[in-house]
């Protein structure tokens, strides 16, 4: 119970003790969390992680992957990341700002990646999430498309998969798309 | 004012509770009108939200002797533009009140928090309500210290944790890493959703606060974007379709405002459209709010029930004239009627309520030094330690690119490092040995500098 009698006495004592507690800028429990998993990031040299906002906003990140094998290699793909306050609750929300020809990452950028959504667990982190990008170019898969004419064309016909890869790496048309180039 | 024996009717069934002693109350408990007066005058409860239970809970803690209550609570009053018989309910959920009031249509528009002010003061005769219409997070932390209790009304989980992480950050431990009494800032927090509810009371340090148990939720249901994409099979999916996949190709750039009428309308809209294209029954409008914005219909008896709960707890918490809930109450009124109490356990290692590991420093201590201490801290052994201080990252291990940009702060004092206090929490991460496994760890420090003005033998657990 709360000693009202006492409540009396410390209202004097903080009207005269007015000044004492730094400014308090509020750290959700997600951020503590989040900082964990970057401290402890453990990339592949084929991906890197950029902080547009400095080193104190873990919230917001860029992360750039350059596959070294499969249909994608000599390509650079940049991913950004957004953490919810609730992490590792919720997902992050991640997006893909390289316009890219693959069945499994669609032409506004959206990420079929069953990690990111119905598969996400509390106990996965910044690092699997990569990991698990990384492994969309490596081994793209027609079973889960969100370009379904990509994910024809890897399924019916590879080679004209792969032209079509390097056509729209190398800045150029798919069909009616253009794909700006990305080669690093 | 009125006269006394007027004055004692009223509160009949409260005398019966503070006047007189009693086999359950708290062993400070002072039974008399002296304390039905303290209540009165003293005690100032901060109800957050002016929803469906917030209102409830004004009015509940109105009718329970509290004369001086705030509300807080960011939305307007509005009417929906389909189902307006629905609608109506939803309004008056909303302002949800046992007497027979309905949501005025010039209430529309205005600010719940304010509405609901205005009419709880309305019924209740000498009870004071400030109304504050806005976020919570827009309010300084001097605002929440002026509350003796706050009691939640809240729908989301961002939100509690917010508060809950506001409420714990005034909680601080002395050096046997025991909670001073003083600084404990009680919560009663509520939710309902449709015929189901939950009451706990959250006593910052002794009880578990809301970070304490937040594992319990389940992850949220999502759908596999492939599936909206392609396969859709329910009326769930061709909204999230239209929500997740067509705004963003037909409004490119443009933010889905959950909050805004013509958003969702159009998001109904192409949700049909899709229905209709692979055969699927069930899309409304309705069901529309329910998948976008979590939305379940309120359910007036829930919130009673829930509210009722909530400012009992609040009066004995503030009292003492008996034994708090504890610690968390479910209650499920879909089949039949269950309810119960659980005790739930507080975690020693919370981020936010725990008292973390206290770490003495001189004040020319530098950064550097101070990360190898940790390693060498019995109660710590925390090796290739990265330090946080209040959302300021002092050194990161890596990534590279960060451990870069704040290599420099190596070499600096961490007194300076943390604004010159004399003591504060720090967060560290790092990694341990245990039975010869090495895994990473989080914790919560609090350092505390020797020989700086204002250090008693109290340790701070605030701030996290």
């Amino acid at each position: 119970m709360i000693k009202l009698f006492k409540v009396k006495e410390k209202q004097r004592e903080i009207a005269e003790n007015a000044n004492g507690k730094p400014p308090v800028k509020k750290k959700t429990a997600g951020e503590l969390r989040l900082h964990k998993d970057i401290s402890e990031l453990n990339l592949p040299k084929t991906c890197t992680i950029s902080f547009p906002n400095g080193k104190d906003d873990l919230m917001n990140f860029e992360v750039t992957i350059r596959p070294d094998e499969g249909y994608y290699v000599g390509g650079s793909f940049l991913y950004s990341f957004q953490v919810p306050s609730v992490y590792p609750h919720e997902a992050p929300k991640v997006k893909c700002k390289t316009k890219v020809y693959h069945p499994n990452i669609d032409l506004e950028g959206n990420v079929c990646l069953n990690i990111l959504r119905e598969d996400w667990k509390p106990v996965l982190n910044i690092n699997t999430i990569i990991y698990g990008l990384f492994h969309l170019f490596t081994q793209p898969n027609y079973e889960d498309p969100l370009n379904h004419d990509a994910a024809a064309v890897l399924r019916d016909n590879p080679k004209l998969f792969e032209t079509n890869v390097r056509r729209a790496m190398a800045g150029g048309y798919v069909g009616q798309t253009f794909f700006a180039r990305c080669m690093h | 004012m009125t006269n006394s024996a007027v004055q004692q009717s009223r509160s009949r069934d409260l005398d019966k509770l503070l006047l007189r002693p009693g086999n359950l109350v708290e062993p400070a408990f002072e039974p008399g009108p002296g304390l039905r007066e303290d209540l009165k005058e003293l005690v100032k409860v901060l109800v957050v939200g002016a929803g469906g239970l917030g209102c409830e809970l004004l009015k509940d803690l109105a009718l329970s002797g509290f004369r001086e209550l705030e509300v807080i609570d960011m939305d307007r009053i509005e009417i929906m533009p389909v189902d307006l018989a629905l609608s109506a309910l939803r309004v008056l959920a909303a302002i949800c009140l046992v007497f027979i009031i309905t949501a005025l249509l010039e209430d529309v528009g205005k600010p719940k928090a304010e509405v609901a002010a205005k009419h709880v003061m309305e019924r209740v005769s000498g009870v004071n309500i400030v109304p504050h219409f806005g976020r919570i997070e827009d309010k300084e932390l001097d605002f929440y210290s002026n509350f003796n209790i706050i009691a939640l009304g809240l729908d989301s989980i961002e939100a509690r944790s917010y508060i809950n992480a506001v409420a714990c950050s005034f909680l601080e431990y002395d050096s046997n890493d025991n909670p001073l009494e003083e600084t404990i800032k009680p919560m009663v927090d509520g939710g309902t959703e449709g015929f189901k509810g939950h009451a706990r009371v959250i006593m910052p340090g002794v009880t578990p606060c809301f970070e304490c148990t937040i594992w319990l939720f389940p992850p949220q249901v999502k759908f596999p974007l492939c599936t909206l994409a392609e396969t859709p099979r329910n009326a769930a999916h061709c909204i999230e379709y239209a929500h997740l996949i067509k705004w963003d190709e037909v409004h490119s750039g443009k933010a889905f405002d959950p909050d805004d009428p013509e958003h969702m309308k159009w998001v109904y809209d192409e949700a049909v459209k899709r229905a209709e294209l692979f055969g699927i029954p069930g899309v409304t409008y309705s069901l529309t709010q329910g998948v976008v914005k979590n939305i379940i219909p309120a359910i007036a008896s829930t919130n009673a029930i829930i509210s009722a709960a909530c400012a009992l707890e609040t009066l004995k918490i503030v009292s003492g004239c008996s034994k708090t809930l504890s610690n968390y109450l479910t209650y499920n009124g879909a089949e039949g009627l269950h309810t119960k109490v659980t005790e739930f356990v507080k975690d020693k290692d919370c981020l936010v309520c725990g008292p973390g590991v206290l770490v003495e420093l001189e004040t020319s201590v530098t950064l550097e030094k101070f990360i190898g201490l940790l390693e060498e801290h019995p109660k710590l052994q925390l090796s290739k330690a990265s330090i946080s201080h209040r959302g300021k990252n002092l050194y990161m291990q890596a990534p590279p690119v960060l451990e870069e940009m704040t290599r420099s702060n190596l070499g600096l004092p961490l007194f300076d490092l943390m604004g010159k206090i004399s003591k504060d929490v720090v967060h560290a991460t790092g990694t341990i040995i245990t039975s010869d496994k090495k895994i990473s760890c989080l914790r919560k420090l609090r350092v505390v500098f020797k020989g700086v003005d204002g250090v008693a033998d109290m340790d701070t657990a605030g701030g996290a």
